[in-house]
């Protein structure tokens, strides 16, 4: 079935910044398909009878009331901020472009 | 690679536009999205988050119903099917305008789908639009760039404000727009007036494009123009760029214009056009590069975990669809035809904003012209000295209407009654409450108006003799001197009958 391969791997762990070796990607490539794959018995369960599902609560529409709450004062906000300015959140240079 | 680039007229000669819209509304709820902070412009920086909004471990969003409720409206007045179950998903890119590093919005199931608008354009034409979805999502948070020009570029690092961050917004899509031509750029700014005035007139969102609480990304593509007699639909959509946050009526036009003119240019050198995201520039009126679509622009959608499904009954959405208020466009003209305005009186009264203030004046009470001549005028004329918007002015409709039944009554002349309106805008208090404390009314007292006549005439003994013999214009000077001597508290109508019946001309 479907199967996770290297360069998958690769390009995930580039889409989530997380640096790997290339034992990091052999090896995940082989766990990660494996749990694809186990997932995938779902498919030959499951018939176009039933529908697709992300919750498994049978649960819907549960909203909250237009009511304004209190907010965090500034500088609780900020107490885990790496560093702040101005009472604003201090990041690095941003590279690439704006989203 | 840089081909010049032509004007719009040329470009639409040789190719055929297709094009498309992305609107960004926020809502005016009181709270964001998926917490209890106030939505709310303008606060000190990070004082209207949460852990939620902050995207904290352990916190667990809950949707806005207002937002919910807002969002349904919108999407039938844009004439959309409401979904039975529509759900949350979460759009994962790496940008510190998120705290979260995701952004919860809505992919494959969005609530509203399959919609069309009319869009009137100036000359009366009507335009169907297509409306693919219109889903909910949050808004990002505010980047301030320190360093370098204050772009983006050279900065030497940023400073984040969340305050906006979770802030709900409807985005809301259109089909590819084919068949415009030349009128494509008409087309495109008239679409995303008439979705800024259904948000007002839902009253979902104050539609302030200069605010960015309704936002434009433009998407275009250029196509070879079929042969005669052959189908332009057959021939495939070229490659589109698009251009983000498009903030101005008239910048949707001019980014339209910039970027067929820079297609048209590449086409026809024989270069391709990069499928990319643009950037809009609008002291240059020009678009730059931003990131290449190419790069896989790759979201990794899925189903947000942490939020339950949208199921709004058919019941709630018919209710909802009650609710909805009638076109823009259709609603401009019922009200040209029952206020009996001119063409370009309507026009004014549209190009100013102040429908909504002029249809209130009139629920007050006043006449159409009355109405109009206020908001119009003195008030338009106010609203410009001080750099504000009509209805942020300190008068209300009903204040306008209150001043013309004063008029109306006879209560103040014109001059009375800019100076009673002077005073209201100067927050003394209703018109009513101006015209006391500042003793505005006409002098009706025939006794007090008989001597300022009698004054006057023995002043100017000559008239009284010159309307005797039938020059009853003459009488216009002791008017004046009356008017002058009663500081313009006089109704002047009045004060010409004293002057006849001295003269012993008429009653």
């Amino acid at each position: 079935m479907s199967s996770l391969d290297r360069s998958d791997v690769a390009r995930l762990a580039a889409l989530a910044r997380i640096d790997m070796t290339d034992e990091d990607l052999d090896r995940l490539s082989g766990q990660l398909s494996a749990i694809v794959d186990a997932v995938a018995k779902v498919a030959e369960v499951a018939g176009s009878d039933v529908p697709a599902t992300s919750h498994p609560i049978p649960m819907s529409n549960v909203h909250r009331a237009d009511e304004v709450l209190p907010s965090l004062p500034q500088e609780r906000a900020l107490s885990g901020a790496p560093e702040a300015e101005d009472g604003r959140f201090r990041v690095p240079q941003i590279l690439g472009e704006e989203a | 690679m840089t081909a010049t680039r032509v004007s719009y007229d040329e470009a639409m000669q040789d190719f055929d536009p297709v094009f498309g819209i992305e609107v960004h509304v926020e809502l005016n709820t009181k709270t964001k999205m998926f917490c209890g902070c106030a939505n709310e412009f303008g606060a000190e920086p990070n004082t209207q988050v949460c852990p939620v909004c902050l995207g904290l471990p352990g916190s667990m969003p809950v949707t806005n119903e207002k937002a919910v409720e807002s969002a349904i409206r919108l999407g039938l007045a844009l004439g959309c099917s409401i979904r039975e179950s529509s759900r949350f998903a979460r759009k994962n890119y790496f940008y510190p305008d998120l705290a979260k590093d995701y952004q919860i919005s809505q992919y494959d199931e969005p609530t509203c789908y399959e919609g069309s608008l009319e869009v009137v354009l100036d000359d009366g034409t009507v335009v169907e639009v297509g409306i693919e979805r219109a889903h909910m999502e949050e808004d990002a948070g505010k980047n301030t760039h320190v360093g370098g020009s204050g772009g983006i570029q050279g900065a030497s690092h940023s400073l984040v404000d969340y305050n906006r961050g979770g802030v709900p917004l409807v985005e809301i899509v259109t089909k590819p727009i084919t068949g415009m031509g030349a009128r494509t750029a008409e087309v495109a700014r008239a679409y995303v007036a008439t979705i800024r005035d259904i948000v007002r007139g839902l009253g979902i969102s104050d539609g302030r494009m200069d605010q960015g609480s309704v936002r434009a990304d433009v998407n275009l593509s250029l196509r070879p123009k079929a042969p005669a007699g052959e189908d332009q639909d057959a021939v495939p959509f070229g490659k589109r760029s698009e251009t983000k946050n498009v903030n101005s009526l008239r910048a949707i036009e001019k980014a339209i214009h910039f970027e067929a003119g820079r297609q048209a240019a590449l086409l026809s050198a024989g270069q391709p056009v990069v499928q990319e995201t643009r950037h809009w520039h609008e002291d240059t009126e020009e678009t730059t590069p931003g990131r290449s679509k190419e790069e896989a622009e790759d979201y990794r959608y899925f189903p947000e975990p942490d939020l339950l499904p949208v199921e709004p009954s058919r019941e709630w959405v018919e209710e909802l669809r009650a609710t909805i208020p009638e076109h823009p466009a259709k609603m401009r003209a019922r009200l040209k035809d029952e206020w009996g305005f001119s063409d370009l009186e309507m026009r004014d009264v549209v190009a100013a904003d102040a429908v909504p203030l002029l249809v209130a004046t009139v629920g007050a009470g006043a006449s159409p012209q009355s109405a109009r001549k206020w908001w119009m005028g003195e008030l338009a004329r106010t609203a410009n000295e001080q750099g504000v918007a009509l209805d942020s002015l300190a008068v209300t409709p009903v204040d306008v209407a209150e001043l013309q039944g004063l008029v109306d009554s006879g209560r103040l002349n014109d001059k009375l009654a800019r100076q009673a309106l002077a005073g209201v805008l100067a927050g003394e208090g209703s018109p009513t409450a101006v015209v006391e404390a500042r003793g505005l009314e006409i002098v009706s007292d025939d006794s007090a108006l008989e001597k300022a006549v009698d004054d006057a005439l023995a002043a100017q003994p000559d008239v009284l003799a010159k309307i005797q013999d039938g020059k009853v214009q003459a009488a216009g000077a002791i008017v004046g001197a009356v008017m002058k001597a009663t500081r313009g508290q006089a109704d002047a109508g009045r004060v010409r009958e004293i002057i006849l019946r001295r003269a012993g001309v008429e009653g």
